[in-house]
């Protein structure tokens, strides 16, 4: 445990070294209130206005920034310190593979979570301190809710880098790994369900289909998030899941699912690596 | 108990034959050279006792165990390893990347500043890795081998980057470690100023062992040749002499048997017009040059 602890340590000083930590937090804060603070520009009005409007249009743009911030932060987890010789080293030490790679992971895990917390709770302080609609007991909840699926979104794409970082043997192609990773789930993924929509005119199984939603963590991160502020109306490929009345508890359990499997594949592919 | 023992070790990889039956005992206290060209099998030999790979044929023990055993954990405490061309964290300073591979063995704070200060990095250990020149970074790597106090040393191209001073000091390090009792394997192909430092030689060929033993039993194992060279005007050469030279600028080379090393040079003293002898006994490299020699002709029989 205490060599776990170690490496998580130290990758996690690398983020606040590297101004990781500081320009993630800000990424996340300035999204935030910009979205807060115009995100009702279009009905004619600037300023802070309805929270759950707000949070939901937040978590449509979280889906494209948070995965993306991830794979580039851990992509070159493994790659790179094979690289650089420190992997064959790190070996050598009273340590085992799973040890190290789990350390890594949670170094990352705690660079994101960091940032998350601070970077939208900022945004959170500001719009308690200047919006007058809306009191601090309203904002606590929802906001927690919201960082705490979005720390859960970033560990998920976290372990998916740490994943490709393991089984590649270069970093340049880890890197590009990444990108179609990041590539299929935020854009192909719902495109290609869309385009399975349209091509059969609507024709599918509306009971299996709204579970296709759930091969996607961006979509269930939006689904758990669109649950929790169950007044908003459902547009775009999201409507489809109205039909399947997913469980906010089933669509946890899922995203949780999401969480575990990486982080096993990871550690499966690492034992495999050949020094 | 040995400290290293490999018996019939073998090692393939995907059909490429890397070590073909290597066997070794390594006592405490001994410092081995590990000689061979590139992809002679070297640095396999050194991760099978390091135990990152399993061996395909016969049995590895360090400290009398199986070093990828249930047991090695307890073993890489007692291992040090300083591997060809590490580059270490650029970001992190001296003293942060030894702290943190003292945490992972498990060692004492402390010694992480004497070490720097024994390998003469107290001066840069609040400076960046990134600015470190190859020399120090090599230095930074010799302190992490020797966190912790190992008692089985396992050093691969050391001394690749450092200049001839640098070299020199290394060595010397080399050899209080081992008046401190360490065992050592020393891995290299750079072999001028070796010699004084090791016990032992064992040279490796396309993954077979060529040769092992002490310098002296190499030397007169390969009976090569000591070479006199011999400058003046209007040498005349005795004549049993004469069918072993050749001519040289200004001079004659002659070349005897070790046996007849003294005989040959009182008869060369003897010539009158001798301005200048020089002697050249076998050294480590022509023992090498000898040993890749034969391997290269096997090739074309």
């Amino acid at each position: 445990m205490n060599a776990i602890l170690t490496v998580a340590n130290k990758e996690f000083h690398d983020g606040l070294r590297n101004r990781w930590v500081m320009s993630i937090s800000l990424i996340f804060a300035l999204l935030a209130t910009g979205l807060a603070y115009f995100g009702a520009a279009a009905s004619g009005q600037a300023g802070f206005t309805n929270l759950s409007t707000t949070l939901v249009s937040l978590a449509s743009l979280a889906v494209f920034v948070i995965p993306l911030i991830a794979l580039m932060l851990a992509y070159d987890g493994v790659v790179g310190e094979d690289e650089s010789g420190t992997l064959l080293l790190l070996m050598t030490y009273p340590l085992s593979r799973w040890q190290l790679l789990l350390g890594k992971m949670m170094g990352h895990w705690m660079i994101m979570a960091f940032s998350t917390i601070i970077g939208f709770g900022l945004s959170a302080i500001i719009m308690g301190s200047f919006s007058e609609n809306t009191s601090w007991s309203e904002l606590l909840i929802p906001y927690t809710f919201f960082i705490t699926f979005a720390i859960l979104l970033g560990w998920i794409f976290i372990a998916i880098a740490t994943m490709i970082s393991a089984s590649v043997a270069e970093k340049s192609k880890a890197a590009g790994l990444a990108l179609i990773v990041w590539f299929i789930f935020v854009f192909m993924f719902d495109l290609s369900l869309l385009g399975l929509l349209v091509g059969t005119e609507g024709n599918v199984n509306a009971e299996l289909f709204p579970y296709l939603l759930l091969l996607n963590p961006t979509d269930v991160f939006r689904l758990i998030i669109i649950s929790f502020f169950a007044e908003q109306q459902l547009t775009g490929l999201m409507a489809v899941a109205q039909h399947a009345q997913f469980s906010t508890l089933s669509l946890i359990l899922s995203m949780l699912a999401w969480f575990i499997a990486p982080v096993l594949g990871a550690i499966a592919l690492f034992n495999k690596r050949k020094l | 108990m040995n400290i290293v023992e490999l018996q019939q070790v073998g090692k393939h990889y995907q059909g490429v034959e890397a070590l073909n039956s290597i066997d070794l005992s390594l006592q405490q206290g001994e410092v081995l050279g590990l000689f061979g060209h590139n992809g002679a099998g070297k640095t396999t030999t050194i991760k099978l006792i390091l135990g990152l790979i399993k061996p395909t044929a016969g049995q590895v023990r360090v400290f009398g165990e199986d070093p990828t055993g249930d047991n090695a954990y307890q073993l890489r405490r007692q291992l040090g390893f300083l591997q060809e061309n590490v580059s270490f964290y650029q970001q992190m300073t001296g003293r942060e990347v030894l702290r943190y591979f003292a945490k992972l063995k498990g060692c004492d704070k402390k010694q992480v500043s004497d070490l720097l200060e024994e390998v003469g990095l107290d001066h840069a250990a609040m400076r960046r890795v990134k600015t470190y020149s190859k020399g120090m970074r090599q230095r930074l790597g010799l302190a992490q081998a020797l966190l912790g106090q190992p008692k089985l040393l396992l050093l691969d191209e050391p001394t690749v980057g450092l200049d001839p001073i640098a070299t020199q000091d290394f060595y010397h390090g080399i050899a209080k470690l081992k008046a401190q009792g360490s065992t050592i394997i020393l891995c290299s192909h750079v072999l001028a100023g070796v010699e004084k430092y090791i016990d032992r030689a064992l040279i490796l060929g396309q993954g077979h062992l060529l040769a092992e033993g002490s310098l002296a039993t190499l030397t007169e194992k390969t009976d090569l040749p000591v070479t006199f060279s011999l400058q003046g005007s209007n040498l005349q050469l005795p004549i049993d002499l004469q069918a072993n030279s050749s001519a040289i600028n200004g001079g004659y080379k002659v070349q005897v048997s070790q046996q007849q090393k003294m005989a040959t040079l009182q008869q060369l003293l003897a010539i009158s017009s001798l301005e200048n002898i020089d002697i050249h006994m076998p050294s480590l490299e022509d023992i090498y040059t000898h040993y890749m020699n034969d391997v290269q002709h096997g090739e074309h029989a």
